[in-house]
């Protein structure tokens, strides 16, 4: 049974394409209210990786849980305890802010009453209750993407899975973000990232670093830039990834 | 002119590669002949008959007798005459053979005048109509045999689609159909892709002229179509055994003007398009839905709606499958499809135009 | 035209609608430079390259490219100049051989004429020339299509955005082929939405909304910095960030990773912070002096715009 501490777990985790194995035994803990990194060049493995912890892919072998359902049988439960924003998909651009709202809170089974109330929070603390009946495609990006984790957080999950979710926004935006991010830890969500930029991994508590498959390093930041003696995140992905056989 | 052939042999390879499409521009004439030729075509298996005798003599039986031993014909039983319609509109029955009260009498009659009032009436569900008027052949056949070969005898009533069409109909539509499909719809989604993918913005900054850029995409398309053109023409002529043969050049000579129409069409839609699927709908909205309705390929155009028939004049098929119609079945020549011809040239020359008017340097 | 400039820029604007992508942008190449054009995406900077490589018109302003006005001579400019934009443009379908000849064949001139010029980046990929474009790692993607970029031997580069979406090993191998180019003494316009690349260019401009900020060297951005910046982390990171808000001391504080960036206002002490800190029961405090890096700068700039 998964201990109470971790909510995601993760044994021997492994998938193969026919030959290929996108995924080779991976083996690591997130703790509950932890920002965990989940780096990686492209290629990999980090989105098939993350498909399996979703519950969208179902792992050729290895065991493992997340939020206290099991990867292999109860990826349907998992799907419904968890958030997921990705970079390429967040928001219905032809919908109004709220109107996303109501959307993906009714998909995951908040009652009206307290999505309404929710939505309304939310909405204050980001200052932006004003502009809750504009057009999703109308706002500027770094809107968007805000409103997006807004939106993937509505069902109060336990844990939210954010694929590259900084993407080209300006670095005061992506601040705003980040402090969101914080503001969401603090409160006892887990946040799992997945990004291939390193200075998005300087703002984790800790990183995984994915190479080929594996997980090759994985600690706090400032613990890895001590082992690999490196100044920077990115000195020690490039380090790490330097051996890689394979890309996209 | 070494850049010009460059061109030519990329576009090739996108269309050699890409095999599934290619297969099915390649075979879609084919199987439409074949499919229209053959499958839906005039020929029955198995025709559901019902009979009402308002008095059986040995006439009749011998009569109902053929119609049961014929293995193409299910007997399905002798009605009254109220239930005729309901088993028609059940679908119980195709056809129903009425003989008349007095049918012993009527056929004396007529074996020793050679005339006498009707005998039988056939009633049929024509609401297929291939069935219903091959059906009707078959009865007058079997029934009437030697002896009743004047129509006048029979009295055929088609229920539901009393216009009948001619078999071979299918042809010139399904030309006038595949020619913009392959011309038009194609090569607009080939240029949009292009724009879509941005490698057209790296083509437009190069020394090459965007014209010749389009020109040199529309190459293998033409060639594509001159293949299914020749394939369409060789079934039409070996498989479904229409004559032809002092006409036929006048045939190629109109689609390729109908060719070049369909890729300044094409050329048109790529001005106004950004995206492949934008191109597509428009395509599929402006061409194909008033090529299937308006054209006269299904429909006749003398029997549209009157606001309609103005409309169709201005679907370039129409024109098309018209020449074709006439040059094909009718066989007929040069002075009789003339005015199709001029037609077609004019619109030709009017949509290249406004397409090369929309088209800009920069393809903003 | 100044003959020492590969770009010029005076007074461009371009909007579409309401959008002003272009507001009176102005700037200059110099000959055998790496300029890199930075700011997040809305900054205009596909707007901008698309001028200058003749495929949009500006609706203010006048630029030219090597010497030539890009509204009067496109044609001139079309042949001299290589253009990779921002999605990867070339064709899938084709093998990496039959892009590059097709692309070579584009322009007049065919791959052995100017192989010299591409042979260190083409090297790399040439034993999987049989191979299909699409099917190529972000980073092989990348040195094709440089190496279609740059097959008819190009005077100017325009690279917009060429390293988004490819992972950081592959960004600084680019990196490496760009420097080796500005040797062979072609001037590149670069753009890109990732602050931390600046410094590889030998000058910069920061734009957002289309406005150029500021242009200057990375260095000399930096050295303008006129305020004092500290690191400060502790273990709860997001309470610490409300804590320093309140703080009167601190004029700004943000994000930025493992430490929250601060920039001291009147009256800042370090170590008077750190105590106060410790008594509001924070853990692991650490506060320390920290030299701006651009990010800093831009969101200084950004600052001062709002």
């Amino acid at each position: 049974m998964s201990n109470n501490q971790y909510i995601i777990e993760v044994k021997d985790l492994t998938k193969q394409f026919g030959a290929f194995t996108a995924v080779d035994h991976i083996t690591f803990e997130v703790k509950r209210g932890e920002i965990f990194g989940f780096l990686g060049a492209n290629g990999a493995g980090k989105t098939t990786a993350m498909r399996m912890l979703c519950g969208l892919s179902y792992p050729t072998s290895g065991t493992g849980t997340v939020a206290g359902f099991d990867v292999r049988k109860e990826g349907e439960k998992i799907k419904r305890h968890i958030g997921y924003m990705s970079q390429r998909f967040s928001l219905y651009e032809d919908l109004t802010v709220l109107e996303n709202m109501e959307l993906f809170g009714g998909i995951y089974g908040v009652d009206k009453k307290t999505l309404r109330e929710r939505a309304a929070t939310m909405l204050k603390r980001l200052e932006f209750y004003d502009e809750r009946n504009t057009l999703v495609g109308s706002l500027p990006l770094g809107w968007k993407q805000k409103l997006a984790f807004v939106v993937a957080t509505i069902h109060k999950p336990e844990i939210v899975f954010l694929d590259e979710p900084t993407g080209g926004v300006d670095p005061i935006t992506r601040r705003q973000f980040w402090e969101m991010i914080y503001q969401a830890s603090s409160e006892g969500t887990t946040i799992f990232v997945t990004t291939h930029y390193m200075d998005e991994a300087e703002y984790c508590h800790r990183v995984s670093m994915m190479v080929d498959g594996q997980i090759k390093a994985l600690d706090t930041p400032a613990n890895l830039k001590k082992t690999f003696n490196a100044a920077s995140m990115d000195e020690v992905f490039r380090t790490l990834a330097r051996g890689a056989e394979r890309g996209d | 002119m070494g850049g010009f052939l460059s061109f030519v042999k990329k576009e090739t390879l996108h269309i050699l590669r890409d095999s599934r499409t290619m297969l099915i521009a390649l075979l879609m004439p084919v199987a439409q002949i074949l499919l229209f030729g053959f499958a839906v075509s005039t020929e029955i298996n198995n025709l559901n008959v019902a009979v009402v005798v308002p008095q059986w003599s040995e006439d009749i039986r011998q009569s109902v007798e053929k119609l049961s031993a014929n293995p193409y014909i299910t007997y399905k039983g002798s009605i009254t005459p109220g239930e005729i319609d309901q088993w028609l509109r059940s679908g119980r029955t195709d056809a129903i053979v009425v003989f008349a009260s007095d049918f012993d009498r009527l056929i004396n009659q007529w074996k020793q005048t050679g005339t006498s009032e009707t005998a039988m009436q056939f009633v049929m569900d024509a609401s297929n109509t291939n069935i219903a008027q091959a059906g009707a052949g078959y009865l007058t056949n079997i029934l009437a045999g030697e002896l009743m070969s004047s129509a006048s005898m029979v009295e055929t009533h088609m229920l539901f689609n009393p216009q009948m069409k001619s078999a071979f109909n299918f042809v010139p539509g399904i030309m006038g159909m595949i020619f913009i499909l392959i011309c038009a719809i194609l090569t607009s989604v080939s240029i949009v892709r292009e724009k879509e993918t941005g490698t057209m913005d790296v083509l437009l900054v190069s020394p090459v002229r965007p014209m010749r850029i389009i020109l040199a995409k529309m190459m293998p398309y033409l060639a594509l179509s001159c293949i299914n053109l020749t394939t369409i023409l060789l079934l039409a002529r070996y498989v479904l055994g229409i004559p032809m043969g002092h006409n036929l050049w006048i045939v190629i000579i109109i689609s390729l003007v109908y060719f070049a129409l369909a890729l300044s069409l094409g050329l048109l839609i790529s001005t106004i398009a950004k995206k492949q699927i934008v191109a597509l709908l428009v395509s599929a909205a402006l061409m194909l839905l008033p090529i299937v309705m308006l054209s006269g390929m299904l429909f006749p155009i003398e029997n549209m709606p009157a606001v309609l028939q103005p409309l169709s004049a201005i679907v370039p098929a129409r024109w098309y499958i018209d020449a074709m119609r006439k040059l094909l079945i009718q066989g007929a020549s040069w002075n009789l499809v003339f005015q199709d011809f001029i037609i077609l040239v004019g619109m030709t020359i009017a949509i290249l135009g406004i397409a090369l008017k929309n088209f800009n340097d920069k393809l903003e | 035209m100044n003959d020492t400039l590969a770009i010029e820029v005076k007074g461009l604007s371009k909007s579409y609608g309401n959008v002003q992508a272009l507001d009176k942008v102005t700037f200059d190449v110099h000959r055998g430079e790496i300029f890199g054009y930075i700011g997040p995406d809305g900054a205009g900077k596909t707007t901008l390259f698309k001028i200058l490589v003749t495929l949009l018109n500006a609706d203010e302003g006048s630029a030219s490219v090597d010497g030539l006005d890009v509204a009067k001579d496109y044609r001139a400019i079309r042949s001299r100049v290589g253009y990779m934009p921002g999605k990867f443009s070339l064709y899938p379908d084709l093998t990496i051989e039959e892009n590059m000849d097709f692309f070579a064949t584009l322009f007049g001139v065919n791959v052995e004429q100017n192989y010299d010029l591409v042979a260190p980046i083409y090297k790399q990929i040439e034993p999987f020339k049989k191979r299909r474009a699409g099917r190529l790692s972000g980073g092989m993607k990348q040195k094709l299509a440089l190496s279609c970029a740059l097959i008819h031997k190009p005077s100017v580069l325009f690279l917009d955005e060429p390293t988004t979406g490819v992972d950081a090993v592959s960004r600084s191998e680019f990196w490496d082929m760009l420097f080796n180019l500005r040797e062979q003494g072609l001037s590149i316009l670069v753009s890109t939405p990732y602050m931390d690349e600046a410094s590889r260019c030998d000058r910069i401009a920061l734009v957002n909304n289309g406005r150029v900020l500021d242009i200057d060297t990375p260095q000399g951005m930096v050295d303008k910095y006129d305020k004092h910046l500290y690191g400060i982390k502790a273990g709860d990171m997001y309470e610490l960030l409300k804590t320093l808000r309140e703080e009167s001391s601190i004029a700004s504080c943000y994000t930025a990773g493992e430490y929250h960036h601060a920039v001291a206002g009147n009256g800042f002490d370090a170590a008077a912070l750190k105590q106060r800190l410790i008594t509001a029961g924070f853990c692991n405090v650490d506060i320390k002096q920290l030299a701006p890096d651009i990010e800093d700068v831009f969101i200084h700039l950004l600052s001062n715009e709002q």
